[in-house]
């Protein structure tokens, strides 16, 4: 499989300003995205996850270090990347002045897209993120829900291979969240090649092949939310349910360092003449392995946010 | 790569005319505004009305190319759309330059139509047609150049329109508009002499009254020179700020 992003040693220090020092905002993070997947990238507010897409889609200057996009370099051919990416940033940024039509149409004629292709094209696009009702609505009157499915669908409206999608789903009610979850996990069956941050966890681990996880610059786990979670095991923990000869059901919890085995033995063997109904492994959530890695609860970060754990995120 | 360029610089500046310039208010304002101030002075000195249809057209050119021009950047900064044009497969200076051709087209449109009135009144005879043409686009050039550069090198659309008004106010009185440069105190003429506003007034002057090309070509010379380099500090600013 090849690696459409491959970052080496990137490196990004903004220098000190009046009242602030050099700030290291991304310190020599090295990884490969392959194509087709969808890449998680986690972390805390001021972790460095935009800089370093403000890196990779070429809005910054890395300070150090170097990266191929699409087989291009970085530093070199940053015009080239551009034509192969597209980018949804944190804030919905089309034209509020310009039609939800305008709006696509304008960003296919920035990326060279042949006249006669831009009005099938952008129907199409609206059809898929049922916007075609709204065609000839100014994006201004939009609803927050719809100016980030239109912003998406910017940014798609060249066919991208890669795209960049900066917390696509912060801030929307459940059902717009759900939408756009369903819409990532479409570009990937399509083949596109999705690098994604978010703050919702679960949010990550359905939608993301392999993840990374930055802190104060520097990536400090990078696996699929399976390795994540193993990596993360230090016990196993079995969750037996038991009855008592009343019908009375009782939960317990065990933790044992010497394998499932040992570890349903000992809870069999604590059912003491109880009936045993269930016995449960269980592994560790991508949650426990965040507040491992980062030492932030997951609802310190939606709070950090302005987030509201459970709004956004609601399945789907 | 000049091909990508050329056709952004040419969209970014048709979505600029269609989203910010061609609006009601931007076309009364910049026809109204040097119609106002030059009729007051006409009423109070009748019988060089004439005189200052050079001074009227480049005070039109001055406010229709620089007015939106010298805050489109920085609202569009604010609202992160300029971002969108940053991430397109563009230079900086074409991403600029398309600004520029979008705040140029606004102000010859309402240039257009303050000439058409004033040779209608005044009558056409003895027009340099080439020299007019050549004075209004490099004006233009120069004027929307400037206010690029404002909107570079604020963060605020408040602090954009005062920089503006504290560059072409001054500029309307001492730029030759209603008195030629001439008649003013030497001192005065120094700086004079520093403004773009003076140049496109004498330009515009030589070119209404069939003057020679003579001195208009120092004229035209000297707007393209405040061109170049007002563009060339609006890429660099720009560039420093993306950072």
């Amino acid at each position: 499989m090849n690696d459409v992003i491959q970052a080496a040693g990137l490196t990004k220090i903004y220098p000190a300003g009046k009242d602030r020092p050099p700030l290291r905002a991304v310190d020599g993070i090295d990884f490969a995205v392959r194509q087709g997947e969808v890449f998680g990238f986690l972390g805390p507010n001021g972790a460095g996850k935009t800089t370093t897409i403000r890196m990779l889609t070429g809005l910054t200057r890395p300070t150090s270090g170097s990266a191929r996009i699409m087989g291009f370099d970085l530093a070199a051919e940053a015009t080239q990347i551009k034509k192969h990416i597209g980018v949804v940033p944190e804030t919905s940024n089309l034209y509020d002045e310009l039609t939800a039509l305008d709006n696509l149409v304008f960003s296919m004629q920035l990326y060279g897209v042949p006249r006669r292709e831009r009005a099938a094209r952008a129907e199409a696009l609206l059809e898929r993120f049922r916007l075609s009702e709204k065609r000839d609505t100014l994006f201004a009157k939009l609803s927050r829900g719809m100016k980030r499915a239109l912003t998406i669908a910017a940014a798609l409206a060249h066919h991208p291979p890669l795209v960049f999608l900066d917390e696509p789903t912060t801030g929307l009610d459940v059902m717009s969240a759900r939408g756009l979850r369903q819409m990532i996990a479409g570009l990937r069956d399509e083949g596109v090649t999705v690098f994604l941050t978010t703050h919702y966890l679960e949010e990550a681990e359905r939608l993301c092949d392999r993840m990374a996880v930055i802190v104060k610059g520097r990536i400090v786990a990078l696996d699929t939310p399976g390795g994540l979670k193993a990596g993360a095991q230090e016990k196993t923990v079995v969750e037996v349910i038991l009855e008592d000869a009343d019908g009375r059901q009782e939960k317990r919890r065990l933790e044992c360092s010497d394998g499932v085995e040992a570890a349903v033995q000992r809870a069999l063997a604590e059912a003491a003449g109880k009936r045993v109904l269930a016995v449960n492994t269980l592994g560790p959530s991508l949650e426990d392995v965040f507040v491992r890695l980062t030492g932030l609860s997951a609802e310190v970060m939606l709070a950090e946010k302005g987030g509201k754990r459970g709004g956004g995120y609601a399945g789907g | 790569m000049l091909a990508d360029d050329l056709r952004c610089m040419f969209y970014i500046a048709l979505k600029d005319l269609r989203a910010y310039y061609f609006k009601p208010p931007n076309i009364s304002w910049g026809i109204l505004f040097p119609f106002a101030f030059v009729l007051a002075f006409a009423i109070r000195n009748p019988g060089e009305t004439r005189d200052l249809v050079p001074g009227l057209l480049g005070l039109t050119i001055l406010f229709g190319t620089s007015s939106m021009e010298a805050i489109v950047i920085v609202f569009e900064r604010r609202l992160g759309s300029l971002e969108r044009l940053m991430l397109a497969p563009v230079s900086l200076p074409a991403l600029l330059g398309g600004k520029l051709l979008g705040g140029m087209a606004f102000g010859l449109t309402v240039t257009s139509v303050v000439l058409a009135v004033t040779l209608a009144v005044f009558g056409a005879g003895g027009v340099n047609w080439l020299l007019l043409v050549l004075a209004l686009l490099l004006a233009a050039a120069a004027f929307s150049a400037l206010g690029a550069f404002v909107s570079v090198a604020v963060r605020e659309v408040f602090e954009a329109q005062t920089l503006a008004n504290l560059i072409r106010f001054p500029m309307m009185f001492l730029g030759g508009v209603f008195v030629p440069l001439a008649a003013m105190p030497p001192a005065l003429q120094v700086i004079a002499r520093l403004l773009p506003l003076t140049y496109s007034v004498e330009a515009l002057r030589a070119a209404l009254s069939g003057g020679s090309w003579g001195s208009a070509m120092a004229d035209l010379a000297v707007l393209a020179m405040f061109a170049v380099v007002l563009f060339a500090l609006a890429v660099r600013v720009l560039a420093q700020r993306s950072e």
